[in-house]
Formats: structure tokens, C-alpha cells, sequence
């Protein structure tokens, strides 16, 4: 037996009716998935645990293709979510630059959180807007053709509302 | 209800992250304070495809195009034009000092532009069924399911030469052909919107913009291959699209446009969304098919193509969504009328994202076998601060750069295959001489090593090798026999690997050798990077004889090493340099170089 057994937990009604609806539909996981991340803002690993009994499917088939798709994330976010676009578009017009000057601003590189759990920080492939490069997301705000200057602001700003 | 007026706002996600929505809201206000809600219709669209101006506002019919809009000028623009008549000057859209006010017409970012795939984008709100309909749509698929056979179909995809607008550029009909050849209980129809390419947003406008061309031409699929049943393939990443579609899917199925008996025929089909979760390969069709199973989304050896065993091992007719949304008005108009547009074996015209280093980046659309030229300089207007235009790279990770010398080649299939490049989805990234060529295509290989899935030993392999060699150049530790090595592991990368994803990594490293060798070789031979990019081979010096010792640059330094009385030469330590290139900004003498 597993040392590690994560204590049991119960699923929000909002995702057992969501299994419920895509019970017989096949190619399913990954939707139920997506409404569990939507939910909790990751995978928790007790709630996949329950998930794989409530659908019958091993948990490893879960966990292989959590870690497959870049979108589901394992570890919590912090409150604020900030993603950096390092798309080419974004690239070229200096989005590491921005990813540099908020790991001075706030002390967290890629995929980090800070200790506080106020900022998490993410560099993404495009966000599509790429007429505003370089472009950084805070939730879900989006801030186009940014200097590094413009950061503090834009940090203090969803910092004071967090 | 008669208009008078109506007024367009784009309501794609460029524009709506800078607050289009407010402005919808805002216009809505003012009307209503002036009492001329009743006389103007406002309508939020699709994206307009200039993004760079973005937000837009089109006034019709005066035909005034309104840039960089904010929700605060909605007062300004109801109570001047729509009121008194008279244009807002300062929001016009202005392209020089000679020419102001362009009409919509007039504009040069528009007038080389041929819009088939985009025909109701910017046009129509995406959200409201009639609109589509009002603009011939659906027309297309009453005409295939009274007037046509299957067969009629196919061979009207063949005439107008119809091929995949996701990279490749198979030919359409043949995927239908071999679809309907198949025999089985169970067919299926898919649409990529699984647009990965870093750099390009086409599908996603179209999605956003004219949802239903794409429902509708799915359900021509249907009926012509004999499949009841289709899904959309789309990235997670694009919430706009998503609900703009699950909208258009509730309300076809409530006209009777889709699921059963279509049109009082007896021809039923249903069609599903589901999400990508980010990951590149997932564009690659066998990919796509294994993440709607439900699987981690690893390609599959090929044959069998999907045409034969696809999706849950039944034939499936699986296109992008540029293609589909072509489908609808080849069938209303003809394949004669398609194939003349476009050049040679390349017909119809092709979207293309313009971003990077150029003055009007946005969405275009122009006719396959367009120069080059046409697009940076009358499209795109050129490279922006007085920079030097240095390449255009196409086919994103899987294309490579189409440089200077040749720029006036017309841009399609053929052409850009023989310079070593690939049509891709559509982006076009523009580069100036700030750019390092050795720095770009390390980009695109990082990319691709880490959304290779690991399947296959030539792309998981080979494309981390790859990556080191470029890395170690970019460090100045480059050797004169990596060169050749980067060619023998690209070949074998080319033959071996067992997908798209692969079988294209090397390309942009590839191409750049093969276009720039001179600036790859200064960094092997003399440990420079040409344009200043690559921070290992890159020191930043002040001209003593050109520093007035202002100081700014010691307080930009975030390390401070710059070291200097005031009104003295200042220095700086390059040990402790992190080579940020902060001095080099802020300086207004020209006293700091780069070398």
C-alpha cells in the first residue's frame, strides 16, 4: 500500500454533474478535466485521485495526460496569474525582457509562485493579440505594447486588488 | 427597421483586450441620451484585421475609420458625427501627412487585399445567425443537399483547386475522395482550430469573426462523405472563439441548419466542441485525433491516413479551419470562379499574419502568388523607426526566412518551398536588422523541443542536439564543423521523424545557414553577434570622448557597475555587467556602443 494515500475528499456537485453529462460521450477525460482545472485553478492530486474512482479510468491515465498538455497545471497559482506572451511576435519585441524585469520586481522566475501566493508567474505561446506585442496577461487582463517601465505599475495595481 | 447609420466596432480579441467592449457599451449610452438609438444599428464584429490601430470603429455610410478608440470617446464620436454630422478629425485614421481621412477604400493597408475567407469579418456580428444568412450564408449547403450529389461536390472542390491551408496544402478534394470511397457504419468530420503556431491568430479571427462558415461547410463535408457527425478541435487558449461558437452550433441547430433532418432532408449532422490543452503537436492531424479520444495527443505512423482510419479508427475528413471556411463560397460561386484567383497550382487567396517588426501589423488577406513586396511595403507598410528590413520568416517553427534578395517572389506554395520555406497556417514574422538570425531560429527550436512529444528518437533526439549546437554558438564556444553537423542531423530529422512536427523542426536552423552563413560564422569565427542580440558575445563600452558624464546611465544600471563623477567620462566594469542594455537606451549622446 501506498505510505502517501491522499485523505479522501468529496467533489463539488458543479463537476459530478459535469461527469454525469459526458458520462457516455467517449474522449471525455480531457473535458472533465478542463472543468476541474476551471474549478480549482489545478489538478489537486486527492480530487484526480477521486475523479479516476467516480470515472473508472486508472489514475495514471489522468496523470499521463495532465503532464502531457502544458494547459493543465499541478501545482496551485497564485492569486494573480501572470502570463508573459513568448510568442515570436512577442519574442522579437522583447517579452524575456519583461519575464527578467518581474523576476526583479517580485523575485519569482517561470513557473513560480510567489511566497505570499500573490503572483504566479507563466510564459505562454501566444495570446493572439499579437498586434499589441509585447504582451503580458494579469488574470485576465491583457497589456499590449509594454516597456518594462510600465511593469511596477500594472504589478501594484493587481496587487492592491488582491 | 430602417438605419440611417451604423456603426462597427471590432470585437475581436485583439481589440476587445483594449476595452472594445466598454466602447459597444459606452456608444449604446450616448445614443440612447441623444434619442438616436432607433436611426443607428450598432453591430460589434469580427476583427477588422488591422490590429495595430486597434481598437477600430467604422462609421458607414460615410465610411470613417476610427483608430485607437477609447470607451471615452464614445460621447465625442455619437455627439459629433452621429449627431451634427461631422467626422471627429483626431480619431481618423491618418497614413501620412498627405493623405488624411482615408476612406475605408482608400486605405493602402486594404487595397491589395482580396477577401474570401475573411468576407464577413468585420462585417457581420458574429453572434446573430440572420446577419450570416443575410450575407448568402447557408446558401451553399441548401444548394449541395438539393442540387448535388457527393460526387458533385467533390468534383467541384477539385476544379477550383482547393488545397489545406494548415501547412501542407494537400489537395481537398482527394481527403474528401478518399473519405467517401471508404466503406463504413460510422463516419466523422473535423476542424483544426488547433492553432499553435506562435505568431499567428488567423483561425481564431475567422472563428471569432464568421463562426458559421465554418458549421456550414463541415455539414457539406458530411453530406458529401457520409459522415453524421463532426467536431471542432479548438485551443483552450481562445475563450472568445469557443463561445462564439457554441453560440453558432445552438443557433443552427435551432433553425434547423444542423442535427436532424437538415433542411426537411433527410440528412442529419451534429457537431461538438472540444479543447485542446495546449500542446503544438495536437496540430498534426493524428495527433489532434488521439487528444479528442481523450489520450495524451502522440501522432500516429501514417498510413493509415485518417481518410481511412481516423478518428476511433473510422474514416474521418479532418481540414483546418482556413480551408473550411473557403468551402462554403466555392460552392455558391463555382470552382471556375475560385481557381482563377490565385497563381498556377496555387489557387484562391491566403491569410496571413503580419507581426513582427512592420508598421501595420494585422490580419491580410491577399491572392496566392502575391510579391513579397506587395505585402512588407503596401500592405504592411514597411518596417517601422527607419530600420532596414532583414527577413521574413513563414511557416513559423516548421518555415524558415525568406530574405531581401528575394522579395519580389510571388508567395505560394511552390515558390516558397523552393526557397526552403513553407506556407504554414499564415504567420509572417517580420525582422529588421536589430534581429540575430542565430537568436531566431534558437527560438524556434526551443520551441519544438519542448512540444515534442518524445514519440519517435529523430525529433526527441535530434532536436535537443540541435538546440545545444545553436546554444553553444550563441555562447561563442561554436565550432566550424557545427555547421555541417546542424545539416546531417536536419537531414536525418527530415526522413526519420515520424511526424510534421519533426520532419520540420530543422527547418528554420536550416534555412537561416543556408541564407545567412556569414552572420552564423561570425559568431563561430569571431565570437561577435552582428546585430548585438546574443548576450555571450555582446560587451557594452562608453566613449570617453563622447560622455558628457550626465550620469543617466549609471542611475539606469540595474547592477551598478557604470562608475564616473558627475561631468566625467563615465566607465563601465564589464565584469559585473549583466549586458541588459539599459545604458545603451538611455543614453542621448551616442556614447555607449555595443560590441
Amino acid at each position: 500500500m501506498a505510505t502517501h494515500a491522499p485523505e479522501k475528499v468529496t467533489l463539488p456537485d458543479e463537476l459530478l454533474s459535469f461527469v454525469e453529462e459526458w458520462r457516455d460521450k467517449p474522449g471525455n477525460l480531457i473535458m472533465v478535466l478542463h472543468k476541474m482545472q476551471q474549478i480549482y485553478g489545478y489538478i489537486p492530486r486527492a480530487e484526480a485521485l477521486e475523479l479516476a474512482r467516480v470515472m473508472d479510468v486508472p489514475l495514471a491515465k489522468i496523470y499521463g495526460v495532465i503532464t502531457f498538455y502544458h494547459y493543465f497545471k499541478l501545482k496551485k497559482p497564485g492569486k494573480n496569474k501572470i502570463q508573459v506572451c513568448m510568442g515570436t511576435a512577442c519574442y522579437l519585441k522583447g517579452g524575456q525582457d519583461l519575464i527578467d524585469e518581474i523576476e526583479n520586481l517580485i523575485g519569482i522566475g517561470v513557473n513560480q509562485t510567489t511566497e505570499d501566493d500573490v503572483f504566479s508567474m507563466e510564459s505562454v505561446r501566444c495570446v493572439g493579440c499579437c498586434g499589441l506585442a509585447p504582451v503580458v496577461m494579469v488574470n485576465d487582463e491583457v497589456y499590449g505594447k509594454l516597456k518594462k517601465g510600465d511593469l511596477p505599475e500594472i504589478l501594484a495595481k493587481h496587487r492592491g486588488e488582491s | 427597421m430602417a438605419y440611417n447609420q451604423y456603426i462597427l466596432i471590432c470585437g475581436g480579441t485583439g481589440c476587445e483586450s483594449s476595452k472594445a467592449d466598454d466602447i459597444y457599451c459606452n456608444i449604446l449610452d450616448e445614443l440612447d441620451k441623444v434619442g438616436a438609438r432607433a436611426d443607428v444599428q450598432v453591430v460589434k464584429t469580427g476583427c477588422f484585421g488591422f490590429c495595430e490601430k486597434g481598437p477600430i470603429v467604422k462609421v458607414l455610410p460615410d465610411e470613417a475609420f476610427y483608430v485607437e478608440v477609447k470607451p471615452e470617446d464614445a460621447a465625442e464620436l455619437v455627439a459629433e458625427h452621429i449627431v451634427k454630422g461631422r467626422a471627429v478629425e483626431r480619431l481618423l485614421y491618418k497614413e501620412d501627412e498627405s493623405k488624411q481621412h482615408a476612406k475605408i477604400d482608400d486605405i493602402s493597408f486594404y487595397q491589395k487585399q482580396f477577401r474570401v475567407v475573411l468576407r464577413n469579418c468585420g462585417f457581420i456580428n458574429p453572434e446573430n445567425i440572420e446577419e450570416y444568412i443575410a450575407r448568402d450564408g447557408y446558401l451553399a449547403l441548401e444548394k449541395a443537399l438539393t442540387e448535388m450529389s457527393g460526387d458533385d461536390v467533390i468534383a467541384e472542390l477539385e476544379k477550383a483547386g482547393l488545397r489545406g491551408r494548415g501547412g501542407a496544402g494537400f489537395p481537398t478534394f482527394k481527403k474528401w475522395l478518399f473519405t467517401k470511397q471508404v466503406e463504413s457504419d460510422q463516419k466523422y468530420v473535423v476542424c483544426n482550430a488547433d492553432e499553435g503556431d506562435p505568431g499567428a491568430y488567423m483561425d481564431r479571427s475567422v472563428l471569432e469573426g464568421d463562426p458559421h462558415s465554418v458549421l456550414e461547410a463541415m455539414a457539406i463535408a458530411g453530406y458529401t462523405v457520409g459522415a453524421d457527425r463532426g467536431y471542432i478541435y479548438i485551443r483552450a487558449e481562445y475563450p472568445l472563439a469557443i463561445r462564439r461558437l457554441e453560440k453558432a452550433i445552438k443557433d443552427a441547430t435551432e433553425m434547423g441548419l444542423l442535427g436532424k433532418n437538415i433542411l426537411g432532408t433527410d440528412f442529419s449532422f451534429d457537431i461538438e466542441i472540444r479543447l485542446g490543452a495546449g500542446a503544438f503537436v495536437c496540430g498534426e492531424e493524428t495527433a489532434l485525433l488521439a487528444s479528442i479520444e481523450g489520450e495524451r495527443g502522440m501522432p500516429r505512423p501514417r498510413p493509415p491516413f485518417p481518410a481511412v482510419k481516423g478518428l476511433w479508427q473510422k474514416p474521418t475528413v479532418i481540414n483546418n479551419v482556413e480551408t473550411w471556411a473557403n468551402i462554403p463560397v466555392i460552392i455558391t460561386r463555382g470552382g471556375d470562379w475560385f481557381s482563377k484567383i490565385g497563381n498556377g497550382p496555387s489557387t484562391g487567396t491566403k491569410v496571413f499574419a503580419l507581426t513582427g517588426k512592420i508598421r501595420n501589423s494585422g490580419l491580410v488577406e491577399v491572392p496566392m502568388g502575391t510579391p513579397l513586396r506587395d505585402i512588407i511595403y503596401n500592405i504592411g507598410g514597411g518596417i517601422p523607426d527607419g530600420k532596414a528590413f532583414k527577413a521574413v520568416q513563414t511557416g513559423g517553427p516548421s518555415g524558415g526566412v525568406i530574405t531581401a534578395d528575394n522579395i519580389d517572389v510571388p508567395i505560394d506554395f511552390e515558390h516558397l518551398k523552393e526557397l526552403g520555406s513553407i506556407m504554414g497556417s499564415g504567420g509572417m514574422i517580420v525582422m529588421d536588422e536589430d534581429d540575430c538570425m542565430l537568436d531566431v531560429a534558437k527560438f524556434y527550436l526551443e520551441f519544438t523541443v519542448e512540444e515534442s512529444c518524445g514519440k519517435c528518437a529523430p525529433c526527441r533526439v535530434g532536436g535537443r542536439k540541435l538546440h545545444t549546437i545553436l546554444e553553444d554558438i550563441s555562447k561563442g564556444k561554436g565550432k566550424p564543423e557545427h555547421l555541417d553537423q546542424i545539416a546531417e542531423i536536419g537531414q536525418a530529422m527530415q526522413r526519420a521523424s515520424l511526424c510534421g512536427l519533426g520532419q520540420t523542426a530543422p527547418n528554420p536552423a536550416l534555412s537561416v545557414i543556408k541564407y545567412f552563413r556569414e552572420e552564423i560564422e561570425a559568431h563561430i569565427n569571431e565570437q561577435t553577434c552582428p546585430a548585438g542580440v546574443c548576450k555571450d558575445l555582446v560587451q557594452y563600452f562608453i566613449l570617453p570622448d563622447k560622455c558628457i558624464g550626465c550620469t543617466l546611465c549609471a542611475r539606469r544600471c540595474p547592477v551598478n557597475v557604470i562608475s564616473g563623477e558627475r561631468k566625467q567620462p563615465h566607465e563601465i566594469d564589464q565584469d559585473g555587467c549583466i549586458k541588459c542594455g539599459e545604458c545603451f537606451n538611455a543614453c542621448k549622446f551616442g556614447a555607449v556602443v555595443r560590441r
